[in-house]
Protein backbone atom coordinates (compact mmCIF):
# COMPACT_ATOMS: atom_id res chain seq x y z
CA UNK A 1 0.00 0.00 0.00
CA UNK A 2 2.58 2.63 0.98
CA UNK A 3 4.09 1.75 -2.39
CA UNK A 4 1.47 2.44 -4.33
CA UNK A 5 0.79 5.86 -2.72
CA UNK A 6 3.82 6.69 -2.92
CA UNK A 7 4.03 6.42 -6.39
CA UNK A 8 1.15 8.28 -7.23
CA UNK A 9 2.19 11.16 -5.23
CA UNK A 10 5.31 12.07 -7.27
CA UNK A 11 3.30 14.05 -9.55
CA UNK A 12 1.18 15.16 -7.19
CA UNK A 13 3.85 17.35 -5.28
CA UNK A 14 6.47 17.67 -8.51
CA UNK A 15 5.65 21.58 -9.26
CA UNK A 16 5.16 22.66 -5.72
CA UNK A 17 8.91 21.71 -4.87
CA UNK A 18 10.33 22.82 -7.66
CA UNK A 19 13.73 21.17 -8.83
CA UNK A 20 15.35 20.56 -5.29
CA UNK A 21 14.92 16.93 -5.93
CA UNK A 22 14.09 16.63 -2.67
CA UNK A 23 9.93 16.44 -3.42
CA UNK A 24 9.78 12.54 -4.04
CA UNK A 25 11.38 11.84 -0.63
CA UNK A 26 9.28 14.42 1.55
CA UNK A 27 5.85 13.12 -0.49
CA UNK A 28 7.03 9.24 0.41
CA UNK A 29 7.50 10.25 4.37
CA UNK A 30 4.51 12.52 4.91
CA UNK A 31 2.88 9.25 3.52
CA UNK A 32 4.42 7.34 5.52
CA UNK A 33 4.27 9.51 8.61
CA UNK A 34 0.14 10.19 8.10
CA UNK A 35 0.04 6.36 7.64
CA UNK A 36 2.17 4.69 10.03
CA UNK A 37 4.73 6.25 12.26
CA UNK A 38 2.73 9.21 13.13
CA UNK A 39 -0.88 7.51 12.72
CA UNK A 40 -3.87 10.30 14.48
CA UNK A 41 -5.56 7.56 15.93
CA UNK A 42 -2.62 5.11 17.55
CA UNK A 43 0.18 6.99 18.08
CA UNK A 44 -1.26 10.96 18.39
CA UNK A 45 -4.78 9.16 19.76
CA UNK A 46 -6.52 11.86 17.46
CA UNK A 47 -10.08 12.16 17.08
CA UNK A 48 -11.06 9.18 18.87
CA UNK A 49 -14.56 10.56 19.30
CA UNK A 50 -15.80 9.50 15.96
CA UNK A 51 -13.63 6.56 15.82
CA UNK A 52 -15.80 4.99 18.77
CA UNK A 53 -19.05 6.43 18.16
CA UNK A 54 -19.19 5.43 14.14
CA UNK A 55 -17.61 2.28 14.04
CA UNK A 56 -20.76 0.02 14.86
CA UNK A 57 -21.06 -1.19 10.98
CA UNK A 58 -18.18 -1.53 8.53
CA UNK A 59 -20.57 0.88 6.10
CA UNK A 60 -20.63 3.54 8.58
CA UNK A 61 -17.05 3.41 9.21
CA UNK A 62 -16.26 3.68 5.30
CA UNK A 63 -18.65 6.76 5.04
CA UNK A 64 -17.12 8.13 7.93
CA UNK A 65 -13.87 7.41 6.88
CA UNK A 66 -14.85 8.94 3.19
CA UNK A 67 -15.89 12.45 4.83
CA UNK A 68 -12.95 12.74 6.92
CA UNK A 69 -10.33 12.23 3.85
CA UNK A 70 -12.52 14.37 1.82
CA UNK A 71 -12.71 17.56 4.59
CA UNK A 72 -8.73 16.92 5.53
CA UNK A 73 -7.65 17.38 1.99
CA UNK A 74 -9.69 20.55 1.29
CA UNK A 75 -9.01 22.29 4.25
CA UNK A 76 -5.66 21.43 4.13
CA UNK A 77 -5.72 22.71 0.43
CA UNK A 78 -7.53 25.88 1.52
CA UNK A 79 -5.65 27.09 4.06
CA UNK A 80 -2.61 26.56 2.59
CA UNK A 81 -3.57 28.53 -0.52
CA UNK A 82 -4.03 31.18 2.29
CA UNK A 83 -1.36 30.85 4.76
CA UNK A 84 0.52 33.54 4.00
CA UNK A 85 -2.69 36.10 4.40
CA UNK A 86 -4.48 34.53 7.62
CA UNK A 87 -3.22 36.59 10.75
CA UNK A 88 -1.71 34.96 13.48
CA UNK A 89 -3.88 35.75 15.90
CA UNK A 90 -7.03 34.55 14.63
CA UNK A 91 -6.15 32.19 12.31
CA UNK A 92 -7.96 29.72 14.83
CA UNK A 93 -11.16 30.99 14.01
CA UNK A 94 -10.35 30.72 10.44
CA UNK A 95 -9.25 27.22 9.92
CA UNK A 96 -12.23 26.28 12.02
CA UNK A 97 -14.59 28.01 9.64
CA UNK A 98 -12.78 26.76 6.03
CA UNK A 99 -12.87 23.46 7.97
CA UNK A 100 -17.10 24.14 8.91
CA UNK A 101 -17.45 24.76 5.02
CA UNK A 102 -16.88 21.66 3.99
CA UNK A 103 -18.26 19.72 6.46
CA UNK A 104 -21.47 21.56 5.35
CA UNK A 105 -20.94 20.01 1.94
CA UNK A 106 -20.10 17.06 3.63
CA UNK A 107 -23.05 17.27 5.39
CA UNK A 108 -25.77 18.37 2.34
CA UNK A 109 -24.06 15.77 -0.20
CA UNK A 110 -24.81 12.86 2.35
CA UNK A 111 -28.14 14.44 3.48
CA UNK A 112 -29.33 14.61 -0.50
CA UNK A 113 -28.00 11.02 -2.02
CA UNK A 114 -27.67 8.73 1.12
CA UNK A 115 -30.96 10.03 3.57
CA UNK A 116 -30.14 6.78 5.17
CA UNK A 117 -26.86 7.17 6.45
CA UNK A 118 -26.84 10.80 6.81
CA UNK A 119 -29.71 9.81 9.93
CA UNK A 120 -27.13 6.61 11.13
CA UNK A 121 -24.30 8.92 11.54
CA UNK A 122 -26.67 11.32 13.27
CA UNK A 123 -24.57 14.38 14.79
CA UNK A 124 -21.11 12.72 13.61
CA UNK A 125 -20.62 14.19 10.79
CA UNK A 126 -21.16 17.77 12.01
CA UNK A 127 -18.18 16.41 14.56
CA UNK A 128 -15.70 16.26 12.11
CA UNK A 129 -15.53 20.64 12.21
CA UNK A 130 -14.21 19.25 15.75
CA UNK A 131 -12.22 16.07 15.03
CA UNK A 132 -8.91 17.18 16.41
CA UNK A 133 -7.00 15.61 13.24
CA UNK A 134 -8.42 18.02 10.95
CA UNK A 135 -7.44 20.61 12.96
CA UNK A 136 -4.31 19.18 13.99
CA UNK A 137 -3.19 18.83 9.99
CA UNK A 138 -4.49 22.53 9.45
CA UNK A 139 -2.31 24.01 12.43
CA UNK A 140 0.58 21.56 12.37
CA UNK A 141 1.02 21.32 8.68
CA UNK A 142 -0.88 23.05 5.97
CA UNK A 143 0.14 26.71 7.75
CA UNK A 144 3.74 26.00 7.27
CA UNK A 145 3.62 24.21 3.64
CA UNK A 146 3.03 24.74 -0.03
CA UNK A 147 -0.93 23.71 -1.26
CA UNK A 148 0.03 20.18 -3.47
CA UNK A 149 2.13 18.48 -0.19
CA UNK A 150 -0.30 19.86 2.24
CA UNK A 151 -3.55 17.89 0.20
CA UNK A 152 -1.21 14.95 -0.08
CA UNK A 153 -0.44 14.85 4.00
CA UNK A 154 -4.28 15.80 4.37
CA UNK A 155 -5.37 12.74 2.18
CA UNK A 156 -2.42 10.46 4.36
CA UNK A 157 -3.43 11.14 7.73
CA UNK A 158 -7.21 10.97 5.98
CA UNK A 159 -6.51 7.63 4.40
CA UNK A 160 -4.51 6.49 8.13
CA UNK A 161 -7.41 7.32 9.97
CA UNK A 162 -10.09 5.59 7.62
CA UNK A 163 -8.18 2.61 8.11
CA UNK A 164 -8.51 2.23 11.72
CA UNK A 165 -12.03 3.29 11.36
CA UNK A 166 -12.49 0.35 8.71
CA UNK A 167 -10.64 -2.30 11.49
CA UNK A 168 -12.04 -1.38 14.34
CA UNK A 169 -15.67 -1.29 12.12
CA UNK A 170 -15.36 -4.42 10.99
CA UNK A 171 -14.31 -6.07 13.82
CA UNK A 172 -17.20 -4.81 16.26
CA UNK A 173 -20.14 -5.80 13.46
CA UNK A 174 -18.47 -9.04 12.92
CA UNK A 175 -18.25 -9.72 17.18
CA UNK A 176 -21.44 -7.81 17.31
CA UNK A 177 -23.69 -9.30 14.33
CA UNK A 178 -21.86 -11.72 13.19
CA UNK A 179 -21.97 -10.20 9.97
CA UNK A 180 -19.83 -7.78 7.45
CA UNK A 181 -21.49 -5.44 5.35
CA UNK A 182 -24.36 -7.19 6.35
CA UNK A 183 -23.61 -10.62 5.21
CA UNK A 184 -23.20 -13.41 7.80
CA UNK A 185 -19.80 -14.50 8.31
CA UNK A 186 -20.39 -15.96 11.49
CA UNK A 187 -23.34 -19.02 11.30
CA UNK A 188 -25.05 -18.05 14.50
CA UNK A 189 -26.00 -21.82 14.65
CA UNK A 190 -22.31 -21.66 16.41
CA UNK A 191 -21.48 -18.30 17.08
CA UNK A 192 -23.84 -16.40 19.60
CA UNK A 193 -23.33 -12.76 18.63
CA UNK A 194 -22.11 -10.37 21.24
CA UNK A 195 -24.06 -7.51 21.45
CA UNK A 196 -21.73 -5.79 23.93
CA UNK A 197 -19.53 -4.74 20.93
CA UNK A 198 -21.85 -2.71 18.95
CA UNK A 199 -23.04 -0.87 22.53
CA UNK A 200 -20.78 1.74 24.07
CA UNK A 201 -18.36 -0.47 25.92
CA UNK A 202 -17.57 -2.56 23.15
CA UNK A 203 -16.07 0.67 21.52
CA UNK A 204 -13.62 1.57 24.19
CA UNK A 205 -12.65 -2.00 24.67
CA UNK A 206 -12.06 -2.24 20.76
CA UNK A 207 -9.81 0.82 20.38
CA UNK A 208 -8.20 0.64 23.46
CA UNK A 209 -7.13 -3.43 23.04
CA UNK A 210 -6.00 -1.70 19.50
CA UNK A 211 -3.99 0.96 20.66
CA UNK A 212 -2.22 -1.89 23.20
CA UNK A 213 -1.22 -3.84 20.33
CA UNK A 214 0.06 -1.48 17.89
CA UNK A 215 2.40 -0.51 21.20
CA UNK A 216 3.00 -4.23 21.49
CA UNK A 217 3.99 -5.04 17.93
CA UNK A 218 6.35 -1.44 18.16
CA UNK A 219 8.24 -2.15 21.23
CA UNK A 220 6.51 0.53 23.30
CA UNK A 221 8.02 3.50 21.62
CA UNK A 222 5.13 5.18 21.85
CA UNK A 223 4.01 5.14 25.54
CA UNK A 224 6.43 8.11 26.48
CA UNK A 225 4.27 9.91 23.66
CA UNK A 226 0.88 8.70 25.22
CA UNK A 227 1.71 9.39 28.74
CA UNK B 1 -40.42 12.93 22.56
CA UNK B 2 -41.36 16.52 23.41
CA UNK B 3 -43.50 15.71 26.32
CA UNK B 4 -40.34 14.57 28.08
CA UNK B 5 -39.84 17.31 31.31
CA UNK B 6 -36.55 19.13 31.33
CA UNK B 7 -35.99 17.60 34.74
CA UNK B 8 -35.78 13.95 33.30
CA UNK B 9 -33.59 15.29 30.32
CA UNK B 10 -31.57 16.20 32.85
CA UNK B 11 -30.91 12.88 34.96
CA UNK B 12 -31.33 11.07 31.28
CA UNK B 13 -28.17 13.30 30.23
CA UNK B 14 -26.07 12.74 33.18
CA UNK B 15 -26.82 8.96 33.91
CA UNK B 16 -28.54 7.29 31.14
CA UNK B 17 -27.68 8.88 27.97
CA UNK B 18 -23.70 10.41 29.18
CA UNK B 19 -22.49 12.32 26.40
CA UNK B 20 -19.16 10.61 26.84
CA UNK B 21 -19.81 6.97 28.06
CA UNK B 22 -22.91 6.59 25.27
CA UNK B 23 -21.88 8.88 22.84
CA UNK B 24 -18.25 9.32 22.96
CA UNK B 25 -18.40 13.19 22.89
CA UNK B 26 -15.23 14.71 24.05
CA UNK B 27 -12.97 12.07 24.46
CA UNK B 28 -9.81 14.35 23.56
CA UNK B 29 -9.72 16.45 26.61
CA UNK B 30 -11.04 13.70 28.43
CA UNK B 31 -7.75 11.46 27.98
CA UNK B 32 -5.22 14.48 28.08
CA UNK B 33 -6.61 16.08 31.24
CA UNK B 34 -7.55 13.17 33.50
CA UNK B 35 -4.14 12.85 35.35
CA UNK B 36 -4.89 15.14 38.29
CA UNK B 37 -8.01 15.25 39.97
CA UNK B 38 -7.62 19.03 40.26
CA UNK B 39 -7.37 19.88 37.07
CA UNK B 40 -10.07 17.79 35.82
CA UNK B 41 -12.42 19.16 38.24
CA UNK B 42 -11.72 22.78 37.03
CA UNK B 43 -11.94 21.33 33.59
CA UNK B 44 -15.48 19.74 33.90
CA UNK B 45 -17.11 22.83 35.62
CA UNK B 46 -15.97 25.15 32.87
CA UNK B 47 -17.30 22.38 30.36
CA UNK B 48 -20.51 22.51 32.43
CA UNK B 49 -20.71 25.78 32.39
CA UNK B 50 -20.13 26.65 28.57
CA UNK B 51 -21.99 24.00 27.59
CA UNK B 52 -25.49 25.08 29.12
CA UNK B 53 -24.86 28.63 28.25
CA UNK B 54 -24.18 27.50 24.18
CA UNK B 55 -26.36 24.86 24.30
CA UNK B 56 -29.26 27.58 25.06
CA UNK B 57 -27.88 30.09 23.17
CA UNK B 58 -27.28 27.57 20.09
CA UNK B 59 -31.13 26.96 20.52
CA UNK B 60 -31.92 30.61 19.71
CA UNK B 61 -29.48 30.78 17.01
CA UNK B 62 -30.86 27.91 15.54
CA UNK B 63 -34.49 28.79 15.75
CA UNK B 64 -33.41 32.43 13.85
CA UNK B 65 -32.08 30.32 11.53
CA UNK B 66 -34.66 28.17 10.81
CA UNK B 67 -36.82 31.20 9.97
CA UNK B 68 -34.81 32.77 7.68
CA UNK B 69 -34.23 29.40 5.99
CA UNK B 70 -30.76 29.03 6.78
CA UNK B 71 -30.65 26.12 8.17
CA UNK B 72 -27.49 25.00 6.26
CA UNK B 73 -25.34 27.19 7.93
CA UNK B 74 -26.45 25.70 11.03
CA UNK B 75 -22.56 24.21 12.53
CA UNK B 76 -20.94 27.52 11.15
CA UNK B 77 -23.32 29.35 13.81
CA UNK B 78 -22.83 26.88 16.40
CA UNK B 79 -19.56 26.69 16.38
CA UNK B 80 -19.12 30.67 16.19
CA UNK B 81 -21.16 31.05 19.05
CA UNK B 82 -19.17 28.10 20.84
CA UNK B 83 -15.90 29.99 20.52
CA UNK B 84 -17.19 33.48 21.62
CA UNK B 85 -18.89 32.19 24.41
CA UNK B 86 -15.23 30.14 25.17
CA UNK B 87 -13.42 33.42 24.50
CA UNK B 88 -15.43 34.85 27.07
CA UNK B 89 -15.30 32.39 29.60
CA UNK B 90 -11.50 32.15 28.85
CA UNK B 91 -11.28 36.01 30.06
CA UNK B 92 -13.44 35.39 33.32
CA UNK B 93 -11.26 32.52 34.80
CA UNK B 94 -8.13 34.48 34.01
CA UNK B 95 -9.56 37.18 36.06
CA UNK B 96 -11.01 34.71 39.00
CA UNK B 97 -8.36 32.08 38.98
CA UNK B 98 -4.75 32.51 37.67
CA UNK B 99 -3.93 29.54 39.01
CA UNK B 100 -6.51 27.28 37.58
CA UNK B 101 -5.89 29.23 34.35
CA UNK B 102 -2.42 28.10 34.23
CA UNK B 103 -3.26 24.91 35.16
CA UNK B 104 -5.87 24.45 32.58
CA UNK B 105 -3.34 25.79 30.08
CA UNK B 106 -3.91 24.96 26.54
CA UNK B 107 -7.01 23.01 27.49
CA UNK B 108 -9.16 26.27 27.85
CA UNK B 109 -8.96 27.65 24.31
CA UNK B 110 -9.67 23.96 23.00
CA UNK B 111 -12.74 23.75 24.97
CA UNK B 112 -13.56 25.31 21.76
CA UNK B 113 -13.27 22.11 19.57
CA UNK B 114 -14.40 19.87 22.24
CA UNK B 115 -16.92 17.94 20.62
CA UNK B 116 -19.12 17.64 23.84
CA UNK B 117 -20.18 21.29 23.81
CA UNK B 118 -20.76 21.15 19.79
CA UNK B 119 -22.05 17.43 20.00
CA UNK B 120 -24.79 18.66 22.49
CA UNK B 121 -26.37 21.33 20.11
CA UNK B 122 -26.04 18.93 17.52
CA UNK B 123 -28.53 16.57 19.61
CA UNK B 124 -30.07 19.03 20.64
CA UNK B 125 -31.40 19.66 16.83
CA UNK B 126 -32.02 16.41 16.41
CA UNK B 127 -34.14 15.33 19.29
CA UNK B 128 -36.40 18.30 18.61
CA UNK B 129 -36.09 19.84 22.14
CA UNK B 130 -37.90 23.09 22.94
CA UNK B 131 -36.22 25.77 25.30
CA UNK B 132 -36.64 24.48 28.23
CA UNK B 133 -35.36 20.87 27.58
CA UNK B 134 -32.48 22.44 25.98
CA UNK B 135 -31.28 24.27 28.95
CA UNK B 136 -31.60 20.99 30.84
CA UNK B 137 -30.05 19.08 28.24
CA UNK B 138 -27.53 21.42 28.03
CA UNK B 139 -26.24 21.48 31.76
CA UNK B 140 -27.38 17.56 32.26
CA UNK B 141 -24.46 16.86 29.16
CA UNK B 142 -21.90 19.14 30.67
CA UNK B 143 -22.29 17.30 34.33
CA UNK B 144 -22.22 14.02 33.29
CA UNK B 145 -19.24 14.61 30.84
CA UNK B 146 -17.23 16.32 33.95
CA UNK B 147 -19.17 13.58 36.27
CA UNK B 148 -16.88 11.00 33.51
CA UNK B 149 -13.84 13.03 33.80
CA UNK B 150 -13.75 13.25 37.76
CA UNK B 151 -14.23 9.40 38.30
CA UNK B 152 -11.77 8.76 35.47
CA UNK B 153 -9.11 11.12 37.46
CA UNK B 154 -9.57 9.47 40.46
CA UNK B 155 -9.16 6.27 39.01
CA UNK B 156 -5.91 7.17 36.96
CA UNK B 157 -4.31 8.37 40.39
CA UNK B 158 -5.23 5.49 42.30
CA UNK B 159 -3.67 3.15 38.69
CA UNK B 160 -0.33 4.83 39.26
CA UNK B 161 0.26 2.41 42.25
CA UNK B 162 -0.66 -0.40 39.89
CA UNK B 163 0.92 -2.82 37.63
CA UNK B 164 0.03 -2.52 34.15
CA UNK B 165 1.61 -4.38 31.44
CA UNK B 166 3.87 -2.57 29.06
CA UNK B 167 1.76 -2.42 25.85
CA UNK B 168 -1.45 -1.00 27.67
CA UNK B 169 0.48 1.67 29.50
CA UNK B 170 -0.86 5.31 28.97
CA UNK B 171 -3.77 5.60 26.77
CA UNK B 172 -4.53 1.56 26.33
CA UNK B 173 -5.68 1.16 29.88
CA UNK B 174 -7.29 4.34 30.08
CA UNK B 175 -9.61 3.10 27.01
CA UNK B 176 -10.08 0.22 29.04
CA UNK B 177 -11.21 1.76 32.46
CA UNK B 178 -13.50 4.30 30.17
CA UNK B 179 -15.04 0.65 28.85
CA UNK B 180 -15.84 -0.42 31.92
CA UNK B 181 -17.06 2.74 33.63
CA UNK B 182 -19.70 2.87 30.34
CA UNK B 183 -20.65 -0.53 31.14
CA UNK B 184 -21.08 0.14 34.72
CA UNK B 185 -23.36 3.61 33.58
CA UNK B 186 -25.12 0.93 31.54
CA UNK B 187 -26.74 -0.33 35.00
CA UNK B 188 -28.69 2.84 34.44
CA UNK B 189 -30.39 2.26 31.21
CA UNK B 190 -33.38 1.27 32.76
CA UNK B 191 -34.35 4.21 34.94
CA UNK B 192 -34.82 6.95 32.25
CA UNK B 193 -34.72 6.67 28.45
CA UNK B 194 -34.27 9.74 26.15
CA UNK B 195 -33.21 9.12 22.65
Amino acid sequence: MTNQTQAGCGPACGPSCGSTGLCGGKGFLTVKDGLLTNNPVWVQILGICSALAVTTRLENSLVMGAAVIFVICMSNLIISLLRNTIPHRIRIIVEVAIIALFVIVCDQVLKAFYWEMSKQLGPYVGLIITNCIVMGRAEAFALQNPPLISVVDGAANGLGYAIILAVIGAFRELAGTGAILGHVILSPEWYTPNQLMILAPGAFFALGALIALVAAVRGGQEQEAGR
Amino acid sequence: MSETSALVILIAAIFTNNILLANFLGMCSFLACSRQLDTAVGLGIAVTFVTGFTTALNFLVQRVLVTLDLEHLTYIAFIAVIAAFVQFVEMLVERISPKLYYSLGIFLPLITVNCAILGTALFMVIRRYNFVQSVGFGFGAGAGWALAIILMAALRQKMGYSNVPRPFQGVAIAMIVTGVMAMVFMGFAGMVNIQ
